[in-house]
């Protein structure tokens, strides 16, 4: 295979990589706060993409966006409040169960709004064909957006957690809940608003993606499963981790298809994420320590 | 014993009088959902003993059904009479093939159903066993997602692969002949015999898990449920334990997936989907984690609304309120003893007040 | 303790299975297998909306010689296992006169047994060709066969002096058996197959996939697909640069494929039935009444595009209404063989001659050569 080949498959995989990376944050960020894997993560990115096409239809497009992002983090708000702020030292076993619960009730909730049919927003700028060209390599503007604002996302929560007051209170709580509560913090309140941070980043990511793909009642399942299969390879708990995971794992599976028959590309993701749990657990960039498992 | 042995007769007459019923009130096909559900109810109690009794959750479990069904449907269906060559003729040599005429009226040499579904299970089990080592070694949601992985590798493998018909499954599977005169078919006719042929399975299947509960390694198993590290300590091999229950729940299934390709005559992909892995989660969480007779009871009401399209176009969507609802409010599940207590303290208030 | 709880469950039987026992004599039955919910949902939804309006609107004329129809919608959400239940459900019990459907080629075939076994007509709208070839005797199906669309498709690419192509499928029923008869039929055609990739229907991007076909140098890429990822195979085929001709299979019978492709679908070439291009028929031919009114009806009252899907459950419904018409009887074997001798019907899919070697009844002429222009369906070449 010749270099231009290579970086072409290099851009496909950098693509869907971002929108891996993307999820996985959401997924992180959970974790973080909480000890639980959102398996509703996905249900986030369907329902920003889906409510973005719907408000489309009346708002410029920044506009429907920005509405968008604002509901599904009110959302992810509500089934914080009504499904899991209530309940005390709840099993792990009794999280997951939970948010599969509620993956498939948000699912089954969108398919009776929306229907079945598939919806895409437009692109940002030009449209489904142009492209931009840089030797013999093809990149649509959409992958740029995608790339350029899943950047600005990692680097504004990175920010936001290292340098602002909610930030800290936040990975205070993350990291020991009872001394956080001890210095006044309201660790309820914390979840709270992991929830919300994880719905609207998964819905900004909805939304950029969208235009390249489409959007439909159940695009979060095969996302959400991607998704920790990347947060688990960057090491539950590291956001940034997760970034790189993704693109690792995009470009893998871009690559498998020059070896394997397209129709095996899933495989490749869960075999690498069996492959890791057996092996490695704690992921390529995360500490033994964070990788145990915490208490909600 | 004699209480268990109570509880089989007990149930064993329902069954036959839910038969005797539908017989009398000519409302006979009921039946075909009925013994569907039997059939499912034996991932179900698989599923129970691993996740309530043994403490290990498994979101995968749809996978080793498909894997006992797939191979099964594969080695009755795939015509061997274009192939010559020695190990063809070795086994038909051996017996193991037979031929039989297809839907239109062809000549088909297969595998006969009794060595495909000791293979097809056998298979199943030993995969359970290579797997089964290292992922039950993890704890909490890692364990989860090696078992939905294991759901999903198997699911995509079947989608993706010609020889087992891709998208389209496998179909016009033959009927399973158990012993001579008694058959696993879907035929109309040999309906009720085909009920109890399934509750029979069922049947048989609670008095070995019920044994298994009250034996040395189910007691073990309570103990590693409850504080693994203390059993460690006591000098119980947790590890191999966990391990032979985990083998135990996937040869359930396997068997449950090779019966019910057999009784309908084909196996799709759906069958090995995260959704199906799912379902069954739920009925043993409604049922009760650690309560056997009650997740046969929910399995056999749930699956039987299911297949009758009772629930609709709503149908996955009931299960995932169920999954939300019982977790929420109720996660030992609904027919636990203490439910019963409690409602027959407030039905029949004691201390021998009299109503006046 | 355990006792009481077989208790309960007995009379809970009792009392599901004596509600159930209920029946009414009059009406004419029909049942429905449709996967409404679920992964083929986009076939299911404008099928089962389709056979909804169809029934009331037969109803509200009187019925069918007088007789109302009673229609039992089934949603199998694509699962085989559902689709054997409810079709031994909508034999034995509710005793219907045929099924429409299934939605999908897998669970026809699972159920073509039962339908023979119960001798129950079986409409189906899946595609596959094995569903009738070899010929089932209750078992026939409405969609146009795969085999003329790839004809149609060959054709055009002869005449354009194409010979190696690309093939991408979706990795559903409908995309392996339109696989299965491009290979088959390509040789015959001096038409060689370079490279060939099988997709997820739930894919996202398939830029990969198609690099690996320009890279073969393919001269047209043939989409063979039903599912919604075809979109994306167009749009990202056109920006990676591929500047050759697309050919898409009659699974693309959908506007919102179209609008979910944007731009880069224009110019895409496909057989499909007339349905799409109804208005822009001209007034002589034999299908643009019945096209016309089929899309005006279901886009009035649905608020959405027709599509070819719903199409195929509208052929199924109509030919069976016009089966039991031509028998003025309800008995299965009369009406079947009504529909086995019918010559002529015109339908959305084409015009229909059944026979007995014939379950399908479509050739070749049911498909017209279509392309999008300014992002609505045209005319090929007109």
């Amino acid at each position: 295979m010749n270099l231009d080949l290579f970086l072409q498959y290099m851009v496909a995989g950098v693509t869907y990589g971002t929108v891996y990376g993307i999820v996985a944050v959401g997924f992180n960020i959970i974790y973080n706060a909480t000890g639980i894997i959102n398996f509703a993560q996905g249900e986030f990115v369907m329902l920003g993409g889906m409510t973005a096409v719907t408000l489309g239809r009346f708002l410029p497009l920044p506009a429907a966006i920005l509405v968008a992002v604002l509901v599904t983090t009110a959302v992810g708000a509500l089934i914080e409040i009504l499904f899991i702020r209530w309940l005390h030292r709840p099993s792990v076993l009794r999280m997951i169960v939970i948010t599969i619960g509620l993956s498939i009730l948000i699912r089954e909730a969108a398919l009776h709004i929306w229907g079945e049919s598939v919806r895409a927003l437009p692109y940002f700028t030009g449209t489904s064909v142009t492209s931009i060209r840089l030797g013999g390599v093809y990149i649509s503007p959409q992958v740029l957006w995608v790339v350029g604002i899943g950047a600005v996302v990692v680097v504004i929560l990175g920010g936001f957690f290292r340098y602002t007051l909610l930030g800290m209170q936040m990975r205070a709580c993350a990291a020991n809940r009872d001394a956080a509560r001890l210095c006044g913090i309201s660790a309820k309140n914390m979840v709270t608003l992991s929830f919300m941070l994880s719905a609207g980043i998964g819905a900004i990511g909805g939304c950029i993606v969208s235009p390249i793909t489409y959007v439909a009642y159940d695009s979060g399942v095969p996302l959400a499963i991607k998704g920790f299969t990347v947060a688990i390879l960057g090491g539950l708990g590291n956001s940034l981790a997760s970034a790189g995971a993704g693109m690792l794992l995009g470009i893998l599976e871009s690559l498998s298809i020059s070896v394997l028959p397209a129709a095996y590309k899933d495989v490749i993701s869960v075999a690498i994420l069996l492959g890791i749990l057996f092996v490695r657990p704690s992921g390529l960039f995360g500490s033994i320590e964070a990788a145990r498992l915490k208490e909600f | 014993m004699r209480k268990q042995g109570l509880q089989i007769a007990g149930f064993a007459s329902v069954v036959a009088a839910i038969q005797l019923v539908t017989s009398l009130t000519g409302n006979v096909y009921h039946l075909t959902q009925l013994t569907m559900s039997a059939y499912y109810s034996l991932v179900v109690l698989g599923l129970c003993i691993l996740t309530g009794y043994a403490g290990q959750i498994s979101i995968g479990h749809a996978g080793f059904f498909a894997i006992g069904g797939y191979l099964s449907a594969l080695l009755t269906t795939y015509d061997l009479s274009a192939h010559g060559g020695p190990i063809v003729s070795g086994l038909a040599a051996m017996g193991i093939l037979t031929r039989r005429p297809d839907l239109y009226g062809g000549d088909l040499l297969t595998v006969h159903p009794w060595p495909a579904c000791i293979f097809a299970v056998l298979t199943a089990v030993a995969v359970a066993y290579a797997i089964g080592g290292p992922v039950l070694k993890l704890k909490g949601h890692y364990l989860a997602m090696a078992t939905l992985g294991f759901g999903i590798i198997v699911y995509r493998i079947v989608l993706g692969t010609e020889l087992v018909g891709s998208a389209d499954g496998i179909y016009d599977v033959p009927a399973f002949p158990l012993l001579p005169g008694i058959a696993v078919s879907g035929k109309s006719s040999l309906r009720v015999m085909n009920y109890y042929v399934a509750w029979g399975f069922v049947i048989l299947g609670m008095v070995f898990l019920l044994n298994l509960v009250r034996s040395r390694v189910g007691r073990a198993l309570a103990s590693i449920h409850g504080a693994e590290d203390a059993a460690e300590a006591m000098g119980i091999p947790t590890a191999r334990y966990k391990l032979k229950i985990f083998v135990v729940s996937a040869a359930f299934a396997a068997v449950a997936g090779v019966l019910l390709t057999h009784y309908n005559g084909g196996i799709g992909p759906s069958e090995s989907s995260v959704m199906k892995s799912i379902r069954y989660l739920a009925i043993v969480a409604i049922g009760g984690m650690a309560n056997l007779w009650g997740t046969l009871l929910m399995s056999l009401l749930l699956n039987y609304l299911s297949l009758r399209g009772y629930f609709g176009t709503y149908d996955d969507a009931v299960f995932g309120g169920i999954l939300i609802l019982i977790m929420l409010f109720a996660p030992d599940g609904l027919l636990r003893r203490q439910l019963f207590e409690e409602l027959k303290a407030a039905v029949f208030p004691a201390g021998g007040e009299k109503e006046t | 303790m355990k006792g009481r709880n077989g208790i309960i469950v007995a009379i809970v039987a009792l009392a599901l299975l004596v509600g159930a026992g209920v029946q009414a004599a009059e009406p004419i039955k029909v049942g429905a297998i449709l996967a409404v919910t679920g992964p083929a949902s986009f076939l299911g939804g404008p099928e089962s909306r389709t056979l909804e309006m169809l029934a009331e609107e037969v109803n509200a004329k009187g019925g069918i010689n007088g007789h109302k129809v009673e229609l039992f919608i089934m949603d199998s959400g694509a699962n085989p296992e559902k689709a054997v239940s409810f079709a031994k459900q909508l034999i034995e019990e509710k005793k219907v006169l045929a099924i429409l459907g299934p939605s999908t080629s897998g669970e026809t075939m699972q159920i073509k047994g039962i339908a023979e076994e119960g001798k129950t007509i079986l409409l189906s709208c899946a595609a596959a060709e094995v569903i009738v070839n070899p010929v089932a005797k209750w078992v026939f199906k409405t969609p146009q066969k795969d085999s003329d669309a790839i004809q149609a498709i060959f054709n055009q690419m002869k005449s354009m002096k194409i010979s190696k192509i690309g093939v991408l499928s979706g990795n559903t029923g409908f995309g392996k058996a339109g696989k299965g008869q491009i290979e088959k039929l390509a040789p015959e055609n001096g038409i060689t197959i370079v490279a060939s990739e099988v997709y997820d229907k739930a894919s996202t991007d398939l830029t990969a996939e198609v690099t690996k076909l320009k890279a073969a140098n393919v001269e047209a890429i043939v989409n063979w697909s039903i599912v919604p990822a075809q979109s994306i195979v167009i749009k990202n085929a056109r920006q990676i640069g591929f500047t050759g001709p697309i050919f898409q299979s009659h699974g693309f019978g959908n506007i919102k494929y179209v609008e979910a492709a944007g731009a880069a679908a224009e110019g895409v070439i496909f057989p499909a039935g007339r349905l799409l291009v109804a208005d822009v028929l001209p007034d002589s031919n034999p299908q643009k009444p019945v096209l016309v009114k089929y899309k005006n009806d279901y886009e009035k009252k649905y608020k959405e595009d027709a599509s070819t899907f719903g199409g195929h459950a509208y052929d199924a419904f109509m030919i069976l209404a016009k089966a039991i018409e031509k028998a003025d009887s309800t008995d299965k074997e009369k009406v079947r063989d009504a529909i086995e001798t019918m010559r002529g019907f015109v339908g959305t899919g084409g015009v229909f001659d059944f026979s007995v070697e014939d379950h399908n009844g479509l050739g070749i002429d049911a498909f017209e050569l279509l392309t999008v222009k300014d992002g609505k369906f045209a005319l090929y070449g007109k």
